[in-house]
């Protein structure tokens, strides 16, 4: 079940400053379980897209070295407060997520 | 290797370790009669051992050493803390904060009152712990938030308390509320009420708690956390008794642990101080966590917090 | 927790037009978002090998890529790296940790007003080189690299 991401963007001049924290356990597939010996199956995202204002701004894709419940920060020229972020991410079992903030 | 660790062995810097070879170097500079009183592993802070550095060039060098490294973690620490994972539970405990949930199908926003009123949430968890009159008890906010999810909602007291901290992919719904009460007194100073009687007794309680020597190392919490300039390997240990140092065992809780990602608990710190110790660990919201968190956090009183932590 | 997500859904329209989207058959998953993911490039188990997967194995060093990430890590599990790459036109930017056991670690694309400038946290199971890769939108490559230092074990635990 995913779990809300937490979005910021924050008007610097005319360039938002977008940070997003994603809630994935970004499991690589190579980690042990020591009670079974088993693989933990791996389970990562590996597409996200970022839109600013109703354009793709940033498409990203993730392999999963990419740290438990991920970070990233992007900068994006031309935006003005009140611009809706929306950030969707997909992850390798088909499990999606989107969500949005506001420029502030 | 954590049963081998004395004190705060959860919190040591392994990644210190290796740079600082052999990791122990210089912890055995320390004033050797402190170690009486307390465990070999808990040592006067280096300083003082460190002056004569001529005499000891391989120990100032360590020493040096150690704080362009200690500055770049601190340097990156500074980073994460500007995105902490902790914000991710924050925004799930406001959702289980406001939506109806439990058997009784109430939400906790039309319910709940954490001292400040029903539903009020800025600046309630600096004013806990606290004596609430419908429980008869002074509770921290994890007994708080726990017993709302008991009295208003239904849920099993016992329920939640077989699994009531954070373990790898889980998180119990009372931590992500802790974490949301907590990060809405951001910016706020602790104002624990020492005026209220009850307040006043469980502190007495908590002091007494702090330092009852027990257990197979004949520890108590102060034989570390009872003053001044003491440290285990590279970590500081606070002294909970000093406004300064109580204000660093409080800040930061609950926080993220990155080992493991897991969001942590004050209750839970409180629980893995007694395991390290080698006590019996207390039963889940017990008055003795309580009477220590109130200890602290009253100690800490007037001294600003900085929200929900990150922890290596 | 499902009304939970349900309740979340419902705030977000956009959201919620993409699943019912998603419901009624139209788009299946893969195509939600357009960039496809590089098997090739993520599945390789050297650096050279994604590089060249990703089409990367041309790049020029440059001293205009900046890729900021501490000397020594303090968590290889969670090692902060921000990047950003001073090349007029950079419409890429590749991450790879060359001693992974899967090199390439994330990958992105910029657009209408995105600038190459951006922070995440990676991985690392071992000291490495970070290296770079940054794409004009001429389809020129450059690359730049940082160490980490990564330890792990010692006394502790």
């Amino acid at each position: 079940m995913a779990s809300p991401m937490k979005i910021r963007a924050q008007l610097k001049g005319d360039i938002a400053e977008i940070k997003i924290l994603m809630a994935h356990p970004m499991e690589t597939g190579q980690r042990k379980d020591p009670k079974t010996n088993q693989f933990f199956p791996a389970h990562f995202i590996q597409h996200f897209s970022v839109e600013l204002g109703g354009k793709v701004v940033v498409q990203s894709q993730v392999g999963a070295s990419v740290s438990t419940n991920p970070v990233f920060g992007f900068k994006v020229k031309g935006a003005k407060a009140g611009d809706k972020v929306v950030v969707k991410w997909q992850d390798n079992k088909g499990e999606s997520r989107t969500d949005e903030a506001a420029v502030a | 290797m954590k049963q081998a660790l004395a004190v705060s062995g959860m919190e040591a810097l392994v990644a210190l370790a290796l740079i600082i070879s052999p990791c122990l170097a210089v912890a055995q500079t320390a004033n050797k009669s402190a170690t009486k009183d307390v465990a070999k592993d808990v040592t006067k802070t280096a300083k003082k051992a460190a002056k004569p550095a001529s005499a000891n060039k391989v120990v100032a060098d360590q020493a040096e050493e150690k704080d362009e490294v200690t500055k770049d973690f601190e340097k990156f620490r500074a980073v994460m803390e500007d995105s902490n994972p902790a914000e991710l539970f924050e925004v799930q405990g406001e959702e289980f904060w406001k939506i109806k949930r439990g058997p009784n199908n109430v939400a906790l926003a039309e319910t709940c009152d954490l001292g400040l009123g029903v539903g009020v949430v800025k600046g309630a968890y600096v004013q806990m712990p606290r004596y609430f009159t419908d429980a008869d008890k002074v509770m921290d906010a994890e007994r708080r938030i726990v017993w709302c999810m008991v009295n208003k909602q239904g849920f099993k007291e016992a329920d939640i308390a077989k699994k009531p901290f954070a373990n790898e992919g889980y998180t119990p719904e009372a931590t992500s509320l802790v974490t949301y009460v907590a990060a809405e007194s951001r910016g706020m100073p602790f104002a624990v009420p020492m005026t209220e009687p009850h307040v006043q007794d469980i502190y007495e309680l908590g002091k007494e708690v702090s330092n009852y020597r027990a257990g197979p190392y004949d520890f108590s919490c102060n034989t570390c956390h009872g003053s001044d300039g003491k440290r285990i390997r590279m970590q500081n240990l606070p002294n909970i008794a000093s406004k300064k140092g109580a204000t660093v065992a409080v800040m930061g809780w609950p926080g993220y642990r990155l080992t493991g990602n897991r969001m942590l608990t004050h209750q839970w710190r409180m629980n893995d101080c007694f395991r390290q110790q080698r006590f019996p660990e207390p039963k889940y919201l017990s008055d003795t966590v309580t009477s220590l968190l109130t200890y602290m956090t009253a100690n800490a009183n007037g001294a600003i917090y900085r929200g929900p932590g990150i922890k290596r | 927790m499902n009304i939970l997500r349900r309740s979340v859904l419902k705030g977000a329209s956009a959201s919620g037009v993409l699943a019912a989207a998603l419901a009624a058959g139209l788009l299946k998953p893969t195509q939600v978002l357009a960039a496809d993911w590089n098997k090739a490039a993520f599945e390789s188990k050297e650096a050279a090998g994604a590089m060249k997967a990703m089409g990367a194995d041309a790049a020029v060093a440059s001293k205009d890529i900046l890729v900021k990430a501490p000397d020594i890590a303090e968590n290889g599990a969670v090692v902060p790296v921000d990047v950003v790459s001073n090349i007029p036109n950079t419409v890429s930017l590749m991450v790879f940790v060359d001693k992974n056991p899967f090199p390439l670690s994330v990958a992105f694309d910029f657009a209408n007003g995105a600038v190459a400038d951006v922070s995440m946290r990676l991985k690392m199971g071992n000291t490495s080189d970070v290296r770079v890769v940054a794409k004009t939108a001429d389809g020129k490559l450059f690359v730049a690299t940082k160490e980490v230092k990564v330890t792990a074990g010692g006394c502790g635990g």
